[in-house]
């Protein structure tokens, strides 16, 4: 089973997990003052990387946090995970491990 | 409104009474319980308040007679206590949390315990908890929540041959069938010293 780095539990096995789409992805402070395009670019449109991709998770059936990770799209491998509010790391591929 | 909510008396459900079980499985003694949520900074003051050390690791529990508080998170903690406890305890924490950071939820309506004892025990778990119950990566003293099958539950090792597990009203019967159903494949009988 795939393991799942959670920043809080340590490794955990995949279906303890639920995924929570892109991350990074900021809600405007103030949503009246938005234009239509930037409020529909912040709705629906994502990246949709191939190779790494940094993505929310959530722990629901374990600590319940949510956290980030960086996940490369083709090989399935997390390459890092980190709290919420920390930056993303700076890595430019994924290596099998 | 509020007076009828205060006045109400909800009656605990007994989930399990009367379903053939495990022999190894066995109902906890009722017992108060409460999910604490709290912010770091307010960790010291509740640890004072209960007299337990909220601050350890995450998935690991503090215990005394009577009472043990299981980390379930950064700032989530499950604490299970004598059922004549429940009272003293959220005027433990109203007392010595005058500024009130703490949210304290009683959930003993929503949640019983069963207790798994036996040498296969841990075996048992591992046919629908995807978590690896060696000893040395689940320790005693050791707990978190996690799944069981299709249930959510909390798993607290209490001994090596030993678990206690917190589920949710409308799964145990689901738990407590199942694990009658994985024991067929470890007889008691050999087990038994
Ligand atoms: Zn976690």
């Amino acid at each position: 089973m795939l393991l799942i780095t959670c920043p809080f539990c340590g490794q955990r096995p995949e279906i303890e997990f639920a995924y929570g789409g892109e991350a990074h992805i900021a809600r405007a402070a103030d949503p009246r003052a938005t234009s239509d395009e930037a409020w529909t670019e912040y709705l629906y449109v994502r990246g949709n990387a191939r190779g790494l991709h940094a993505e929310r998770w959530r722990h629901i059936r374990g600590c319940g946090r949510f956290f980030n990770a960086l996940r490369d799209t083709v090989t399935d491998h997390f390459v890092a995970t980190y709290k919420m509010g920390e930056a993303r790391p700076d890595r430019t591929e994924g290596k099998q491990p | 409104m509020a007076d009828v909510a205060m006045t109400m008396t909800p009656v605990r459900r007994a989930p399990l009474d009367g379903l053939a079980g495990d022999p190894r499985a066995r109902w906890a003694v009722p017992m108060a319980r409460f999910s604490l949520r709290l912010p770091e900074a307010a960790i010291g003051a509740a640890s004072a308040s209960l007299g337990l050390d909220l601050a350890g690791p995450i998935n690991n529990v503090a215990e005394r007679e009577g009472c043990a508080i299981l980390r379930l998170g950064p700032d989530e903690w499950l604490v299970l206590a004598n059922d004549a406890d429940s009272a003293a305890i959220a005027a433990a924490l109203d007392r010595g949390m005058p500024d009130r950071r703490f949210s304290l939820v009683d959930i003993g309506h929503r949640q019983t315990g069963i207790v798994l004892d036996g040498a296969d025990a841990a075996d048992m778990l591992s046919a629908g908890c995807p978590l690896d119950l060696d000893l040395a990566a689940f320790p005693v003293g050791m707990a978190t929540r996690t799944i069981f099958a299709k249930a959510e539950i909390v798993l607290w090792r209490t001994a090596p041959t030993r678990f206690h597990i917190e589920v949710w009203g409308s799964f145990a019967p689901y738990v407590w069938a199942l694990l009658k159903e994985i024991g067929r494949e470890y007889p008691v009988m050999e087990n038994t010293p």
